[in-house]
């Protein structure tokens, strides 16, 4: 199978070829384009320049999906170890019950969160209801529409991203170099710290990636949790393509587009710099 | 040669540069047992799979029963393949695997059900048509393989390396039962291995072949006892392979003792290679050696001793069922029918001195040394 | 410790479940409250299958989803045993472009895909944003889930079950469909359920490149979330979960089965 003459591969490849190429490839060079001429057509940087007025929003943005990322990171590991150590029918059922509420659809896993924190969602009526039994006037929080709620959106959605891949490398961590790191006479601590966690890098890598990107692009969960008072660098690049409160403008959405793919890029860069120092040239990070 | 089933013609095979198989010419009789025999990389694959249709050469001719081949495409030529993790089809049942190609040429069904059944019975399958393949064994997974590609009566079978991933045991009733499948169908069977023992014990004839080139074609008895140069007389068999020179006819003088030898046709003073198997070289007392030295290891291995004699700086290995002790001075004795002469070539000098570790051995300790890749698809 | 770590999972569950359960709660609520429950009732189910809007829109999605499943299986997987086999820098260009897609920021694919059509519409006013260009985009983002999910099972299958069906007198195009297949079926169905799924769950690429005639279930989802509150959001989300719940149990119980059918026979054997 893998000696096909070039020819057959050619014509197996060939509508997988020409389909990437016209949806993926060329409108990405249409971006660049768009993002580098005028309404004419014509080359300017203006576009680009006109982005330092977002600086903020990106700033913001990378913040938000920094953070959601942390927290995320924080909160999977150590439900990604414990499944990994259990019997293998039961980790089959944990790792469907973290996939499952990916199944539903985004939007209304994000909606569902405006009913819980809202005003007089949830949490409000629940705390009302019960600290007026003793007396106490409660005014509620305000959750909603705050940096807060859209972090929580951020992780709520995101997190099976995390424990998925981060549980995945942990199953497939040979059980005799455990024992061989006992046997060499590391106890629990220095076995997790020296052996585990950098076996993990490249799940918690994939999974930072898996949930930064998707983070740092989103305009959804600031749309609803936000409650459009907070606008990340989706929202914006939304804007200038749909036009829903400013002027549609497909340059600098363009541009926006541009330098937001370049930021992931970066990003990623130097993600797969922390993977990249176990090289072998450079030995195991001691 | 009217009983040649097949016929390669100077064929060519380069992969990404690296010339595979450098313009090989091979006749094969019919239904003959022949062995295509070498070390890993040496091109007896290729050789296979050109013949089997998988694999189209640089350049070159395959004929079949009189016919040129080049051009007719894998699946309609009469020969069938036992691979080497024998590719049994795991979405079928052990019945319908047998069955492929007799439903892929249409056959009625009574004649299907009728032929895989006596196939299986000849593999000793019985009983076995609808079980999982998944959930048999190598060895019988191996037997469904073989059902699998005799039943379309192939006049040519190909092997590779069949028995390969078998124990050593079940390879050892593996191999009888294949030699006496290939007697009772009366075809051909042409055998990859590079396991030497496998390929005297089973062939009619073995071809040798080291990177890309046959060295020698030849019965197994012809092969062991006369092999053409030091590359197919270490392969086949210990060797100690030693510099000599021949003086003249039926006289040739190495390891600084003259002895009288069997073989003729050397010019005089010739440079020529010098074989001497360890069984067939006799210890004797100090003083009475033809050849006289200090034993430097012994090992024991059930039948035998082995034993490393340091000569003039040469090690030879003995083979003998007297223990010698390390450090003890002993004399050899060789018979003149023990002596067997090969002309010098490309291959002279790296082989046949017990006095190093493998080259394997040696690489394991080199920084630089790639792993060897599996060349040999 | 045990404990511990239990009642941290517990919590973590709690969180990724919590939003879904007072969903499916309040989609049974006898009122119009997103905080107060009253009494059980099936009315918002009523009004949700009355409510041609959500439900032309599913019909839609079903639809994209499909056809964009059935389409890019086909494109992945033959376009996987063409990746399988190649070498060096075409098979690095492959994987490459392969991994743009799922790389990129979603939004990113989402206005790439935007500005093309948008750029042809312009200059050939042959076609307008809608259903076309909708399951072009959808298409577009399932082919390398199915590349990515058929890669492995090619890579790990004996390339010799493809030579076998030959020796045996196979045709090659037979050999590939008889054989090869079967082999990587497992693959091949995972990713057209993934296709399937990622289409049907798909809101931001359908928001852009949707136009204004047709509409997905999640931009309609996305519209209502817009409106005043209607429990008839919960409903409908309920109704999805429990469309996806319950395939998903069956097809994990039938796997529970196989294996210890398998077992089994191991055992026998």
């Amino acid at each position: 199978m893998n000696k096909l003459s070039a020819k057959t591969r050619i014509t197996l490849t060939a509508p997988f070829t020409v389909w990437m190429a016209v949806f993926v490839v060329v409108p990405i060079g249409l971006v660049l384009f768009y993002a580098l001429t005028d309404a004419s057509g014509s080359f300017t940087l203006q576009n680009l320049s006109s982005i330092w007025a977002y600086r903020k929003t990106y700033v913001l943005s990378l913040e938000l999906a920094f953070v959601a990322t942390v927290l995320c990171l924080l909160l999977a590991y150590p439900l990604a170890y414990s499944i990994s150590k259990m019997k293998a029918r039961r980790q089959q059922t944990m790792v469907l019950l973290v996939m499952l509420p990916m199944w539903m659809n985004f939007l209304i896993r994000t909606y569902a969160w405006m009913t819980i924190l809202e005003d007089t969602g949830l949490i409000n009526t629940f705390l009302k209801s019960f600290l007026s039994l003793f007396g106490f006037q409660f005014q509620g929080f305000s959750m909603i529409n705050t940096n807060g709620a859209i972090i929580l959106g951020m992780v709520y959605n995101f997190l099976p991203y995390m424990i998925l891949p981060i549980y995945t490398v942990l199953t497939k961590i040979d059980g005799s170099v455990i024992e061989a790191a006992k046997d060499l006479g590391a106890d629990g601590f220095n076995i997790f710290t020296r052996v585990i966690l950098p076996q993990s890098v490249p799940g918690i890598i994939s999974g930072i990636t898996m949930v930064f990107v998707p983070a740092v692009s989103t305009f959804i969960i600031s749309k609803l949790l936000g409650g459009g008072m907070t606008f990340l660098i989706g929202d914006i690049i939304e804007n200038y393509f749909l036009g829903n409160t400013g002027e549609v403008n497909y340059n600098v959405g363009a541009a926006l587009s541009l330098v937001l793919m370049v930021l992931i890029l970066i990003s990623m860069g130097i993600m797969n710099r922390f993977d990249g120092e176990k090289d072998p040239k450079g030995g195991a990070p001691v | 040669m009217e009983n040649t089933i097949i016929k390669l013609k100077n064929i060519n095979v380069s992969f990404d540069g690296e010339q595979i198989l450098k313009n090989l010419n091979l006749d094969i009789e019919d239904k003959e047992f022949l062995t295509l025999l070498g070390p890993s990389g040496c091109g007896k694959t290729t050789t296979l799979r050109i013949i089997a249709g998988f694999l189209k050469p640089d350049s070159g001719d395959v004929v079949f029963g009189g016919k040129t081949i080049n051009g007719v495409p894998a699946h309609k030529r009469q020969v069938n393949t036992i691979f080497q993790r024998y590719a049994l089809f795991t979405h079928l049942n052990v019945f319908e695997n047998v069955a492929f190609g007799l439903r892929i040429r249409k056959r009625p069904e009574k004649e299907i059900v009728k032929s895989v059944r006596e196939m299986l019975e000849l593999v000793n399958l019985k009983g076995f048509e609808s079980r999982d393949v998944n959930s048999l064994s190598g060895g019988q997974q191996q037997r469904v393989a073989i059902a699998r590609a005799l039943v379309v009566k192939p006049k040519v079978l190909l092997l590779d390396e069949p028995l390969g991933a078998l124990d050593l045991k079940l390879r050892k009733d593996m191999q009888n039962e294949l030699k006496n499948i290939q007697q009772r169908m009366g075809i051909t069977f042409i055998y990859v291995t590079h396991d030497q023992e496998e390929a005297l014990s089973m062939s009619d004839k073995i071809v040798v072949m080291d990177s890309g080139v046959i060295q020698q074609i030849g019965t197994p008895i012809d092969i062991y006892n006369e092999p053409v140069n030091a590359f197919v007389a270490d392969f086949i068999g210990e060797s100690n392979i030693v510099d000599g020179i021949m003086r003249e006819d039926y006289v040739c003088e190495f390891s600084g003792h003259t002895f009288k030898c069997l073989d003729k046709g050397f010019r005089k003073n010739e440079a020529v290679d010098v074989v001497v198997r360890p069984e067939d070289v006799d210890v004797v007392s100090y003083e009475q050696g033809m050849l006289r030295g200090r034993v430097t290891s012994v090992t024991f291995k059930g039948v035998h001793f082995e034993i490393i004699v340091d000569i003039g700086g040469f090690k030879w290995m003995i083979q003998s069922t007297d223990e010698q002790f390390v450090g003890d001075n002993i004399g050899l004795y060789i018979e003149p029918d023990a002596i067997h002469i090969m002309k010098k070539s490309e291959y002279s000098g790296l082989y046949g001195d017990f006095s190093s570790y493998s080259e394997e051995f040696d690489e394991l300790s080199d920084v630089n040394a790639e792993p060897e890749e599996v060349q040999d698809e | 410790m045990k404990t511990l770590s239990k009642v941290y999972n517990f919590l973590v569950f709690v969180f990724l479940y919590a939003p879904i359960v007072v969903m499916i709660v309040y989609s049974f609520n006898g009122i119009k409250s997103r905080s107060v429950f009253s009494g059980f009732s099936l009315q918002w189910y009523q009004e949700l299958f009355r409510d041609s809007v959500i439900m032309k829109s599913l019909y839609t999605s079903l639809l994209i989803a499909i056809i964009a499943a059935v389409v890019s299986t086909v494109i992945g997987t033959l376009a996987a045993v063409g990746i399988n086999a190649s070498k060096g820098l075409a098979k690095k260009a492959y994987l490459a472009v392969n991994s743009i897609p799922m790389v990129n920021p979603e939004i990113v694919t989402a206005v790439s895909m935007m500005i093309l059509f948008v750029f042809i519409i312009t200059r050939i006013n042959m076609f307008e944003m809608g259903f076309g260009t909708l399951l072009a985009a959808h298409i577009t983002f399932c082919i390398p889930y199915v590349v990515l999910e058929v890669l492995p099972k090619i890579r790990g299958m004996d390339s010799n079950i493809y030579n076998a069906a030959l020796d045996l007198g196979c045709p090659p195009a037979k050999a590939f469909l008889k054989v090869v297949v079967p082999e990587i079926k497992p693959g091949i169905v995972t990713g057209f359920i993934m296709a399937f799924t990622l289409s049907l769950d798909d809101f931001i690429i359908s928001y852009f490149n949707s136009g204004s005639s047709v509409q997905t279930l999640s931009v309609t989802i996305f519209s209502m979330t817009k409106k005043p509150y209607s429990p008839k959001i919960n409903a409908l989300s309920t109704l999805l979960f429990a469309a996806v719940l319950i395939p998903l149990i069956i097809i994990n119980l039938k796997q529970d089965k196989g294996m210890q059918k398998k077992k089994k026979e191991r055992k026998q054997g």
